[in-house]
């Protein structure tokens, strides 16, 4: 019943291809938005700001990242964090060694050399695909690792080979409170999030999409895989390098390459998987699972169970974590973003029958 | 819907968190037991909470006031630890008295939002050893010893095996460290120390998490060094002994860090760790009142403790958790010298342990005579000790086998000061002006 | 060059790439008769070596523990594959793939919360001293390891050829419809095959934990049989053993010999990534393996 589209007719093309065609889906991510940069600024308090909501967003960002590689193009990818790590060194060194350098600028080219390397270890996928490339994107995680660790002129040689970000300054405003660096990454990420779901619209989108459901028919019919392929690699890295920038100086403001190990790929890789492969929306269920379960956990043990040692909390999330893993995958393979359009679907005709 | 649902749980978190005002000093745990340094995590915070625990049965709390504290789950990662770290910060009276994470990276992550929310980090033992320069780092305190000084304290141990500084000259050292920042921090001072002293030194990594190290045992065996420093962490220490008995190199020539010297990490070698040696700040034992204290008023009667496997208390990590404890409660003393005996800020228990204090009389009376060296902290030393002391391990336990070793501060002060000066540019930030003390 | 030291490094890593190889038995295994890659592995060979090491210090006798251990990790075979695997059956092998992953974090979260996440020794009886051999020094433990490697491949070859699971086994690698369509019961098969694999992880555990303590840094033996079965192949037993060879030899040889080489400390930690580089290597060359199935779709 509230979900009704009877009534909402499109006189133009423009008005038909638009993101969000259905006037409620509009009203809605308005909604969203408002609250978003307007409402919760001024409520949250900076525990909220600071270690919930600003790393929601980054690993969002980079879910979205894994999305492009693994949901629209089908190629598995193991070594996200090994790109968030390098968004991350890299804006550290164009703001240390090049004076004045914007903030946005650095981010921006955090993330382009973040898209060079991707496509290195990417071009692998050219000859082997599935979880042959899941290997050589470990590859690309672990060397990725070693080098950040062993050559100190990427952390400038700190003795203990952790980056201090510096602070962010644009157009001389400091943005060193928890408020102000929430707004940045927000804004950052929407408009990114944006792009993303624009270019699954476009010719390239649909390029990945054809290779992902078979590529031996995109071949055939044309389409040229390796550019394809490659064009994957080289926008997910760019948008898990931007992520890693964005965690060195929005949210730790201190990383060492170890905060980018193979757990961190598998945790992007649950929130995609759990979110919904393939969708938007899922990157960013995904990842608010991911990041408020624990959370949630320590904080309902203690509410209701106060005394239980934390230990058991901890294994218990490993075990929930993988225990949902595998029910969604079996029940509902397509995440949390289905079960929402599934939601959708029911609401146009609640309460009626049919 | 998410929105809103978050509105409630904020709302819920913060009435939750507006404890009663009574007289109590909270202290968030940010503790870890899970993991592959979980063995350490359970020690430390086990003595850390027992020795706070003793205090609240024994004397009514410090000063009349009741310690608080509420554990929360790091799994020994940043961007946990910085949420633990976050959501109790401002719980308790006084919101967070101080913040031990027990953790170098966590340490590091924490070092701004802490300053700038006022609160004390002591990082004893580990974190960012420049911090010992408190004119930069204000609340910031790397207590008891810093990872620099307690390397020189080790070149000067294995100097007296030799019989004299001067017999370094010549000698072959091998530097086996964990591939991580942690394990590369001692580069640069066993280098400069090789160069004062005349000895050679090759640094070895060992790539983490170190349960494979053949080559590295075999490159060993192939330079045939006198000395072997290692510096490991979890399943490294106890692979480094086993790979060092495959090899066939002496055990007791191996000399390892504080924190490759806990029992966890020699008896899963067996047989081969005898004989090992690792540097501490303090001994195992339960022979120590304080530690009998304990055992009285935490355990006895079977009441609860906080550790669960009794055995170990009076161990390595069970014994650096209660001087943590020590640590923390004569802070706090100090600054009720000042402030008065009621809950205390961030801010005023900085001042606390920025003025801490403790001679051997104090050790005595704390019954930590011999367990921990005397600490004399001050704005432009936040450190407060550098000695250490060596033990070997004889199968079944360590057994102190040196007095208190000091640090070299000449070699270990100017590095420092170099590079918390180089901190300070980067962050422009105005060190403070401090008395040299 | 010291050509001593040289057969030392060489020797000590082709028996450390046994060790991989056990591990990598066990993938084979799951891999043959299901076409599921078995992330779980690792955690598997951390499961049973913990049970087996906590049940024997409650003073369980070592044989009174090991045949339980194997029970559970038969029973947990048969739990996976009625639980993760069934609802799964036509899934494409990405899927099957990040269940497993879900598993392993599963089997993880419970064998630490049951048993607690302490550091364990493992003693089997061998000491690991070392063993003159003609001027070069050889670890008494990896001549045992691979004895019991070799054994373990004798007895599942033998399981393969002579019995008549083995031969179900094989028939339902080659083709399920087939088997299926002359009467092999898959559901059973499939049970029987993870049971061995958790078999497989029981010695594997074993042998690793008695190298380096029963601790959570086990499960990280699963990433390292990864190139190791590129290498050899995911359908062959045989190359598992020499991909693990080839993956133990080099990879020593480039941390002693490459290393220092570049003018690089000596020890730069490339044992870490090596293995992969050298694997992605081979995935562009024979992508198959050594003893693989060659299966080339021409793009």
């Amino acid at each position: 019943m509230f979900y009704r589209l009877a009534g909402q007719f499109k006189s133009s093309y423009a008005a038909d291809q638009q993101i969000f065609p259905i006037r409620q889906d509009r009203t809605f991510i308005a909604g969203v938005l408002i609250v978003a940069f307007g409402v919760i600024p001024l409520v949250a308090n900076d525990y909220w700001l600071g270690a919930i909501l600003i790393p929601f967003l980054i690993l969002a960002l980079a879910a979205l990242g894994l999305n492009i590689l693994t949901g629209y193009t089908g190629q598995l990818s193991l070594g996200t964090a090994g790109f968030m790590a390098v968004g991350a060194f890299a804006a550290f060194n164009f703001m240390l060694r090049v004076p004045g350098m914007p903030f946005l600028v650095a981010i921006a080219l955090a993330g382009v050399t973040a898209a060079l390397i991707g496509v290195v270890f990417g071009l692998p996928s050219v000859r082997i695909k599935g979880f042959y490339l899941a290997v050589a994107t470990l590859a690309a995680q672990f060397f990725i690792e070693w080098v950040l660790t062993k050559f100190g002129w990427f952390s400038n040689y700190n003795p203990s080979g952790v980056i201090s970000a510096q602070a962010i300054e644009i157009a001389g405003y400091r943005f060193d409170t928890a408020v102000s660096k929430y707004l940045l990454t927000l804004g950052i990420v929407a408009a990114m999030a944006l792009a993303a779901k624009n270019l699954a619209r476009t010719q390239t989108g649909r390029y990945w999409m054809a290779v992902r459901d078979m590529d031996l028919a995109a071949e055939v019919t044309g389409i040229d895989i390796v550019r394809t392929k490659l064009v994957a690699f080289a926008v997910s890295s760019f948008y898990c390098g931007v992520a890693g920038a964005l965690w060195a100086y929005a949210y730790l403001g201190a990383v060492e390459p170890q905060a980018f190990t193979l757990d961190r790929s598998f945790q992007v890789l649950f929130m995609i998987i759990i979110g919904g492969v393939g969708t938007v929306l899922g990157a960013f269920l995904g990842a608010a699972f991911i990041v408020l379960l624990p959370i949630a956990l320590n904080v309902g043990a203690h509410a209701f169970f106060p005394g239980v040692s934390t230990d058991l909390m901890s294994n218990l999330e490993l075990v929930i974590f993988g225990g949902l893993i595998i029910f969604f995958l079996a029940v509902e393979p397509h995440g949390l973003a289905r079960l929402w359009q599934i939601g959708k679907e029911k609401l146009r005709l609640w309460p009626f029958p049919h | 819907m998410k929105t809103r649902i978050s509105l409630a749980l904020a709302a819920a978190l913060l009435a939750g968190s507006a404890a009663a005002q009574t007289s109590e000093q909270f202290i968030p745990m940010l503790s870890y037991r899970v993991g592959p340094y979980a063995a350490g995590g359970t020690g430390f915070f086990g003595g850390y909470i027992d020795y706070l625990d003793m205090l609240n049965r024994r004397d009514g709390g410090i000063g009349g006031v009741k310690m608080t504290w509420e554990e929360c789950e790091t799994e020994y990662k940043n961007d946990r630890g910085v949420e633990c770290y976050e959501r109790l910060k401002k719980q308790g009276p006084t919101g967070a008295t101080v913040v031990a994470p027990l953790s170098t990276g966590i340490t590091y992550s924490l070092i701004e939002r802490a300053t700038a929310d006022k609160i004390p980090v002591i990082s004893m033992g580990y974190g960012r050893a420049d911090a010992s320069d408190g004119r930069v780092f204000p609340y910031v305190f790397p207590l008891v010893t810093n990872y620099w000084s307690q390397n020189t304290a080790k070149i000067k141990f294995i100097g007296m095996k030799e019989g004299g500084m001067d017999k370094l000259q010549g000698k072959k050292i091998v530097n086996l460290y964990h591939g991580s920042a942690y394990g590369k921090e001692t580069i640069p001072i066993l280098d400069a120390q090789s160069k004062k002293y005349g000895f050679s030194v090759t640094h070895i990594e060992v790539p983490h998490p170190g349960n494979e190290q053949q080559s590295q045992w075999l490159q060993i065996r192939s330079i045939k060094p006198d000395w072997v420093i290692l510096r490991g962490w979890g399943v490294m220490n106890p692979t480094a002994l086993k790979a060092a008995q495959k090899v066939g190199y002496k055990t007791d020539r191996i000399v390892g860090v504080w924190w490759s010297g806990a029992e966890e990490d020699v008896l899963p070698a067996g047989d081969a760790a005898k004989g090992y040696i690792a540097a501490s700040f303090h001994p195992s034992g339960t022979e120590f009142p304080v530690v009998q204290e304990i055992l009285k008023h935490v355990y006895a009667g079977g009441k609860r403790g906080n550790m669960e496997d009794k055995g170990r208390i009076g161990q390595q990590y069970f014994n650096r958790g209660v001087i943590q404890g020590i640590l923390t409660a004569e802070a706090i003393r100090t600054a009720q010298s000042k402030y008065g005996k009621r809950p205390l800020s961030g801010e005023e228990m900085r001042w606390g342990i920025e003025n801490l204090k403790i001679d051997e009389k104090r050790l005595k009376e704390l019954g930590a005579l011999n367990l921990m060296q005397p600490m004399k902290v001050s704005c432009f030393d936040h450190e407060g000790g550098g000695a250490v002391k060596f033990q070997q391990w004889d199968g079944k336990q360590w057994k102190v086998i040196s007095d208190w070793i000091a640090s070299d501060q000449s070699l270990v002060r100017p590095q420092i000061e170099k590079s918390a000066a180089q901190y300070a540019a980067e962050k422009k930030l105005a060190p403070r002006d401090c008395p040299k003390g | 060059m010291d050509l001593n030291f040289f057969f030392e490094v060489l020797i000590g890593g082709l028996l450390a790439g046994i060790m991989y190889s056990l591990v990598a038995i066990g993938f084979v295994l799951i891999y043959k008769a299901s076409g599921v890659f078995n992330f779980a592995q690792g955690a598997m060979v951390f499961f049973a070596a913990l049970t087996y090491v906590s049940l024997v210090e409650r003073g369980w006798p070592f044989w009174l523990a090991l045949a339980a251990v194997l029970g559970v990790m038969i029973a947990l075979g048969f739990a996976i594959e009625r639980v993760v695997l069934r609802p799964l059956v036509n899934q494409p092998q990405i899927t099957l793939f990040m269940v497993t992953i879900g598993l392993a974090y599963f089997l993880e979260g419970v064998a630490q919360g049951v048993w607690g996440a302490q550091v364990h020794a493992l003693e089997i009886g061998i000491q690991d001293k070392p063993f003159n051999f003609a001027g070069v020094s050889v670890s008494q433990f990896d001549l045992f390891a691979s004895g019991t490697a070799a054994l373990l491949v004798l007895v599942l070859a033998v399981f393969f050829q002579k019995t008549k699971t083995g031969r179900a086994l094989r028939a339902v690698a080659d083709d399920h419809q087939a088997a299926l369509s002359v009467g092999i019961q898959l559901k059973y098969v499939w049970a029987i095959v993870w049971a061995a694999a958790g078999f497989v992880a029981l010695v594997a555990g074993l042998l690793w934990g008695a190298r380096t303590g029963v601790q959570f840094a086990l499960t990280f033996t699963a990433l390292k049989a990864l190139p190791v079965l590129i290498l050899g192949g995911f359908e062959s037993i045989p190359g598992a053993i020499v991909g693990g060879l080839i993956i133990g030899a080099t990879e020593k040889l480039a941390e002693v010999y490459i290393g220092s080489s570049i003018g690089l400390n000596i020890g730069t930690g490339m044992e870490n990534w090596f293995p992969y580089m050298l694997a992605l290597v081979f995935l562009l060359v024979r992508p198959e393996g050594l003893f693989g199935e060659k299966r080339i779709e021409r793009i």
